[in-house]
């Protein structure tokens, strides 16, 4: 079995109601639906041909309804922007995170993460430009723990072949269409030889079909210190399920903080559009004070997924050249701009742009 | 303690000092109120006790380690630490049986000692047997790992204000190396968490709290994701926490640690973990501080065995050169004199090392410089002796 599904040849789901794309908005928890809110906003002002149909998910129920309901949206629709849905680890165990449920059940297989030093930023390090291609359906998320004894845990890390040939192709298909030229593995096979093992090599059988491509392979704890001393030797990375979650936070905090960088979450069939670290940013709801720019590029990914090139330039453009050329920036980054003064002066510059 | 206990803490102190009670070294008025003190500030501990000096097992390794353990004994003798070293090797060998173990006089010089420091050890490909670390570990029950990671003010890195304790508990959790294939091409890796190898780690976190004066204590988790397993060791965190309500306690997700962590490292002080985001996070530290080559690390084992490490490796390409960097070796023992309650010797030793790496005029080249080995090492002991 071997996925052959190229980024390039994918159809985006077929915009049939006049021409207009229907998407899947879930607010989430937080932070999530302001953001998602000021997304609709710029949408609007842009005259973005995109309609969303918003699915509410209640974290504080126990019943699963709600994220099928989300879940069956996005079948239906193809397309999600999504905000982070709290898990509240006060309900019992078998209430699983309804984040990672959306993620098994539409088998979004790989998480997508772009970082790279902004301009506009300051921050320690400089000329980072790292694509982080994380494996989202399987190892230590398995959800498959139980305790035969009292007071003994056994949680399961599931590896399988499939999955790791199909994760590696599609990191080596990203790395080559984008023209990058090395692919990292990162992984801990010295410790977990058959686990992590099974994975190295799958991604060493997929990196001799690409010869243009250099392939080599790092060991996690030595992947996170070398990203905190020289993160510019890293170009594309490519890992299970926990230590792309590790790597991912380590190199959003090296480029800016969680609320610069947008995260994708691609499928065989469906796409879902997120910030890249995932925070709910409870702490920072309802204030004004979250930064936009994370969701909004993570807009501007999902309209160009569905091959709205044009727009999706528009509002990138804007977002940057707010960053990096005006320099309004929100609290996260050291600076005194509300959510809604970034919004406007994105929206501003879209218009002088335009006209 | 008892009253007898009090008289014979006294009487051993006496010695230590060489006074007496009696005779023409009768002690003065003043001299008394230094025992008390003394009594008060050092921990009385059972360890080997010939006239005040502390016998510490000493495990040089491989590569580089017997020259930067060499350098680590001079530094000693110079700043007149009360440390007499017992040499071991733990090379693995096969006991009856047929199962591997270290050799048996190692063992017996550890459970005598109680202390011991390490260099760094190979893991030759294909001995047959364990990593030698795994072996030590499990023969003292090495449960917990500790890791103090601060930044040093003469070795630049872009973090500079780093000060933090990185807790891993060192002998369960995703490392219990149990794994099988179920079907061809589906592998299972078991994470083992229990109730009380997390409730023995917990304990240890806010105990070393408390004796550092550190003020809080944070349990890192993915018990979102991990609900039973994180659940559990999150749940017995909690638990210890409610006994030592003198430090501050609270739980953080591993990624938003991760994430914070390279922004800020200075809202860190305490970190407590299970051992794969344990291992990540030490050496996530130790990178931001300037890697593992000036990062000291100590284990801590049942029974009040403490092994203290460096946790760099071998480096055999530059093994008997006189290249080597003891900075880790020499603050990891530096941690064995303050586990030991001798912070006097380990806080003039250690002193005379940032000294020296911030004057830079002997640097090794790891460190920026062209010393040799011996040049840093005479550097450091000749600021020890500025400092006596």
């Amino acid at each position: 079995f071997m996925h052959t599904r190229s980024c390039g040849k994918y159809d985006p789901p077929p915009a049939k109601y006049g021409g207009r794309h229907t998407v899947t908005l879930i607010p989430g928890d937080g932070i999530g639906p302001e953001l998602l809110n000021h997304v609709k906003e710029v949408f609007r002002f842009c005259c973005v041909p995109v309609d969303f149909e918003v699915v509410h998910v209640n974290s504080a129920v126990e019943t699963e309804d709600d994220i099928n309901n989300a879940i069956t949206a996005i079948r239906r629709n193809g397309v999600a922007l999504k905000g982070n849905i709290e898990t509240k680890h006060t309900m019992a165990p078998s209430v699983k995170s309804r984040n990672n449920l959306l993620r098994t059940s539409l088998d979004l297989y790989a998480n997508v993460m772009h970082c790279q030093s902004l301009p506009g930023v300051q921050t320690r390090h400089k000329n980072i430009d790292i694509m982080i291609i994380r494996e989202n359906t399987e190892g230590e998320y398995s959800n498959l723990e139980h305790e035969n004894v009292s007071g003994v845990v056994e949680s399961l890390k599931i590896i399988t072949r499939t999955n790791s040939l199909r994760i590696a192709e599609y990191a080596f298909q990203l790395a080559r269409e984008k023209g990058r030229k090395r692919v990292t593995a990162v992984h801990k096979a010295n410790i977990m030889k058959l686990g992590d093992g099974l994975f190295l090599q799958c991604c060493r059988e997929v990196a001799s079909d690409y010869p243009d491509l250099t392939f080599d392979s790092m060991i996690v704890d030595n992947t996170t210190m070398q990203l905190v001393s020289k993160p510019q030797q890293f170009d594309v990375m490519v890992m299970p399920n926990l230590y792309g979650n590790v790597v991912s936070n380590v190199c959003a905090g090296l480029v800016g903080g969680p609320g610069l960088v947008p995260g994708a979450n691609y499928g065989r069939d469906y796409a879902v559009f997120e910030t890249a670290t995932r925070n709910t940013g409870k702490s920072i709801a309802g204030k004004n004070i979250a930064n936009p720019t994370a969701m909004l590029l993570a807009s501007c990914m999902m309209l160009d997924h569905l091959k709205l090139y044009d727009y999706a330039s528009m509002i990138r453009n804007a977002i940057l050249s707010t960053m990096n050329e005006t320099r309004l920036h929100t609290a996260d980054l050291g600076g005194q701009g509300t959510t809604s003064e970034v919004v406007q002066s994105i929206m501003r510059v879209i218009q002088t742009t335009a006209s | 303690m008892a009253g007898t206990a009090w008289r014979s803490a006294i009487l051993n102190l006496l010695k230590q000092w060489g006074l007496s009670l009696y005779g023409k070294d009768k002690i003065k008025a003043q001299e008394v109120s230094q025992v008390v003190g003394a009594l008060k500030k050092e921990s009385l501990q059972p360890r080997t006790f010939t006239r005040g000096i502390h016998t510490v097992t000493l495990i040089p390794g491989d590569g580089i380690g017997p020259e930067i353990s060499t350098a680590v004994m001079k530094i000693f003798e110079v700043a007149k630490a009360p440390i007499q070293w017992e040499e071991r090797n733990v090379t693995a060998i096969q006991g009856p049986g047929g199962k591997w173990m270290i050799p048996p006089d190692a063992k017996e010089s550890m459970d005598r000692n109680k202390i011991g420091l390490k260099g760094p050890l190979k893991t030759p490909i294909a001995a047959g047997h364990p990593s030698m670390n795994l072996l030590l570990r499990k023969t003292f029950d090495l449960y917990a790992n500790v890791r103090p990671c601060a930044s040093i003010e003469g070795y630049q890195t872009p973090y500079t204000d780093v000060n933090l304790v990185t807790i891993r508990e060192n002998t369960e959790g995703e490392y219990s190396g149990i794994e099988h294939v179920i079907v061809d091409g589906v592998v299972q890796s078991i994470k083992l968490i229990t109730e009380q190898a997390s409730q023995r780690i917990a304990e240890y976190a806010f105990e070393y709290a408390k004796n550092n004066q550190r003020a809080s204590v944070t349990a890192v988790h993915k018990a979102n994701i991990m609900r039973m397993s994180d659940g559990l060791f999150l749940r017995t965190c909690r638990e210890a926490a409610e006994k030592h309500k003198d430090v501050k306690f609270n739980e953080m997700y591993l990624d938003t640690v991760c994430l914070n962590m390279v922004q800020d490292p200075s809202q860190f002080d305490v970190l407590v973990m299970p051992n794969l985001y344990g291992d990540i996070l030490s050496d996530l530290c130790a990178g931001l501080i300037g890697g593992l080559g000036v990062t000291p690390s100590g284990n801590i084992g049942a029974n009040g065995v403490a092994i203290f490490e460096s946790v760099h490796g071998t480096a055999p390409d530059i093994a008997g050169k006189d290249m080597a960097n003891p900075t880790a070796l020499l603050l990891s023992a530096v941690m064995m004199l303050r586990h030991m309650g001798l912070h006097g010797h380990a806080q003039k030793i250690e002193t005379a090392c940032f000294d020296v790496i911030r004057d830079k005029k002997a640097l090794t080249k790891d460190l920026g410089g062209n010393s040799k080995c011996s040049e840093f090492t005479d550097a450091i002991c000749q600021r020890v002796r500025e400092l006596v």
